[in-house]
């Protein structure tokens, strides 16, 4: 209940992004990625999106910061602390309000010593250092170059640089992987502490495992769009308290579960089928999951899905 | 260990490369159809079959020549790279002579030309696309492929002949003793040789350049330098010169090569009396001691371009390894 009352830091609104591409025949198509995505995050909460690979989740979190290629097209609505969040608004907050944890060690500069990009444009070698002895970086690795970091340090190194500036909004693309377990915790207790102050964090992943352990809701991702958005504690109790078939099939594929993947894949961008996203796999599809699937609020938590009650 | 590996095969590169120049040289020498004789005593020559006998005697150019070539050899290793037939005077003091202009010359076209490039390849990469990048990229595609003497000529004819702007040639004021001329003089009569011979490299720098940081600016690191709130400016300056910056110099490094034979034309169009210069006349008048000590000394130079290139790269590239 006291949620409702915290105020909604990022929203996002039927989000659509596309990619316009030289497909075969030198013709110019456009490959929509994510379609008509919503969610919301809120101030003291962490909310974690999950999903399969290539689902669409980093192209979320670029399009969250702005920083999505040129052939990349937007449409939908975002808002941050209630103010429509537009490209020139995104300029002045990123890397002041909303920080970016990238997915991988290729978003560091190969040539910058590690100290100096974690400090940044405005950090403080103070601060640098009071986060790599959280982090157990040693003093020295400020003056290595990121070629010489194992993949644990050079995670630690991408949150440190997202703490640098007091931020309200992280989002972070999958910031665990090669972290070890003791480093994972760690990690997750700084994002909860971090909302515990009043940050909004929305943490992307593909392990739903990770996803319950550390969020407050759960959006679960599929083919570029979000299915069900649903309290953690949900996800916990087990299948029967979810509401769209593909969340309840994520978790049945978990090994502590009955351990049975979902067979068939996930739809290709450039071939998408009419309706539900989710119908080839779905084992309740009929004729009324053919039209378009809106969103829908269903027992305190919301589903794309036509059959569910 | 490694280091002293290193330089020896750098040595060892640098003889290879010595010796297969000066065999190279001589060879073309020989198949020209210039005659030493002739462009030594001049075609309407008056002199007595004795006089000119004595005269190839004199040179040894009746000899077979590999016989001719071991001796030129052998002679240079001890310090006696031979007399000039064009000059009439010792190898030695004609390249030592002109080198100084030359290596003045090419060292302003090579600065030139690095910093005007380097410069102009940023500004296209950071607008590309946009009408400053297509008149940048324009321009130096045509600067690129256009001959050095044409623009020399252009040069010469315009800012020296019709403007006045800059003397017609040589490297120093007609008249003036030694003692009389000053670095003003020099840096005068410079300007146009330099300019010129930079035209060249400045196009192939700046594309090079543009293209190297357009690469760059795709990269995933900028996306995230953007997303911590780095501006434009910041991008180039903390990210942008840091990953371009040793490419474009090694590059530059690379272009001695270039510029070397870029001197022959420049210096011959503005009658600059350097390396180049004497290169072609010893090639028209068959010079061989004069040729192959000039061969030889522009390969240690180009070598030594390259080499310079490649040290670089391992200091200033951390991933190269620990080599230095
Ligand atoms: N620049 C681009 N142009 C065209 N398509 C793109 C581009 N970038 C990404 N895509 C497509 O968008 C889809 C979503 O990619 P995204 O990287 O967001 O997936 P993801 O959910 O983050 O996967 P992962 O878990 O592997 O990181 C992919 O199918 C990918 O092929
Ligand atoms: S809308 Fe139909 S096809 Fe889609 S998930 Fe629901 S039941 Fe399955
Ligand atoms: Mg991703």
């Amino acid at each position: 209940m006291e949620q409702k009352t915290k105020q909604e830091i990022l929203s996002v609104e039927e989000l659509s992004v596309s990619f316009s591409m030289y497909q075969k025949g030198l013709r110019k198509g456009n490959l929509e990625v994510l379609h008509k995505l919503s969610l919301s995050v809120r101030a003291g909460e962490i909310l974690a999106v999950a999903g399969s690979s290539g689902s669409g989740k980093s192209i979320l979190a670029h399009a969250i910061l702005g920083i999505l290629p040129g052939n990349a097209c937007m449409d939908g609505r975002m808002l941050y602390k209630g103010q429509p969040l537009t490209e020139k608004e995104k300029k002045g907050l990123r890397g002041r309000e909303i920080a970016f944890i990238p997915q991988s060690v290729d978003y560091l500069d190969p040539l910058m010593r590690v100290g100096k990009q974690v400090r940044g444009v405005r950090g403080t070698k103070e601060r640098q250092r009071e986060l790599f002895r959280k982090y157990g970086l040693e003093e020295g690795v400020e003056r290595k170059y990121p070629f010489m970091l194992s993949g644990g340090m050079a995670r630690r190194v991408l949150i440190a640089s997202a703490l640098m500036e007091d931020a309200c909004l992280i989002v972070a693309d999958e910031p665990t992987p090669g972290l070890s377990e003791r480093l994972t915790e760690e990690t997750l207790k700084s994002f909860r502490e971090m909302a515990d102050a009043g940050c909004a964090v929305l943490l992307i992943t593909h392990d739903i495992d990770l996803a319950f352990k550390a969020a407050d809701r759960i959006a679960v991702f599929y083919a570029g769009t979000v299915v069900e958005i649903a309290p953690a504690e949900d996800f916990r109790k087990g299948k029967e308290a979810l509401r769209h078939p593909y969340s309840r099939a994520f978790l049945e594929a978990l090994p502590q579960n009955e351990f049975c993947p979902l067979p068939g894949f996930q739809p290709y961008a450039a071939k998408l089928p009419k309706g539900c996203l989710f119908a080839e796999r779905c084992r309740e599809r009929n004729e009324m999951c053919m039209g378009e699937i809106p969103m829908r609020k269903v027992r305190g938590g919301e589903v794309r899905c036509v059959h569910a009650r | 260990m490694t280091r002293l590996k290193y330089m020896g095969k750098t040595v060892l590169r640098l003889l290879t490369l010595l010796i297969a120049v000066s065999i190279l040289s001589f060879l073309l020498l020989e198949a020209s159809p210039v005659d030493p004789l002739t462009a030594y005593i001049g075609t309407d020559s008056t002199l007595s079959e004795e006089a000119k006998e004595e005269i190839i005697r004199h040179w040894g150019l009746k000899e077979p020549p590999v016989t001719r070539f071991l001796k030129w050899a052998g002679n240079f290793v001890c310090g006696d790279w031979g007399e000039s037939i064009t000059y009439k005077k010792p190898v030695k003091t004609v390249i030592a002579e002109r080198l100084k202009y030359s290596l003045a010359l090419m060292l302003a076209a090579w600065l030139f030309s690095g910093i005007l490039g380097y410069a102009f390849g940023m500004l296209a990469a950071v607008r590309q696309g946009k009408l400053t990048d297509k008149v940048i990229k324009t321009f130096s595609l045509t600067l690129q492929s256009a001959p050095v003497f044409w623009i020399g000529l252009l040069f010469l004819s315009f800012f020296a002949v019709r403007l006045g702007w800059f003397p017609i040639g040589l490297a120093t004021p007609m008249g003036k003793t030694a003692e009389e001329v000053t670095v003003f003089d020099r840096i005068y009569h410079m300007i146009l040789p330099a300019v010129t011979l930079s035209v060249l490299g400045t196009g192939k720098t700046a594309l090079y350049t543009r293209q190297k940081f357009i690469e760059i600016l795709n990269k995933e690191f900028i996306l995230y330098a953007r997303a911590r709130g780095e501006s434009t400016g910041q991008i180039i300056w903390r990210h942008g010169i840091r990953n371009t910056l040793m490419p474009a110099v090694t590059v530059q490094f690379a272009s001695f090569s270039e510029l070397f034979g870029g001197i022959a034309l420049a210096e011959s169009v503005f009658s600059y009396p350097g390396i180049g210069s004497a290169l072609t006349a010893a090639g028209l008048g068959g010079d061989v001691p004069l040729l192959l000590g000039i061969a030889v000394c522009s390969a240690v130079f180009v070598f030594a371009g390259n080499l310079a290139a490649n040290l670089l790269y391992l200091v200033l590239e951390p991933r190269a390894g620990s080599f230095v």
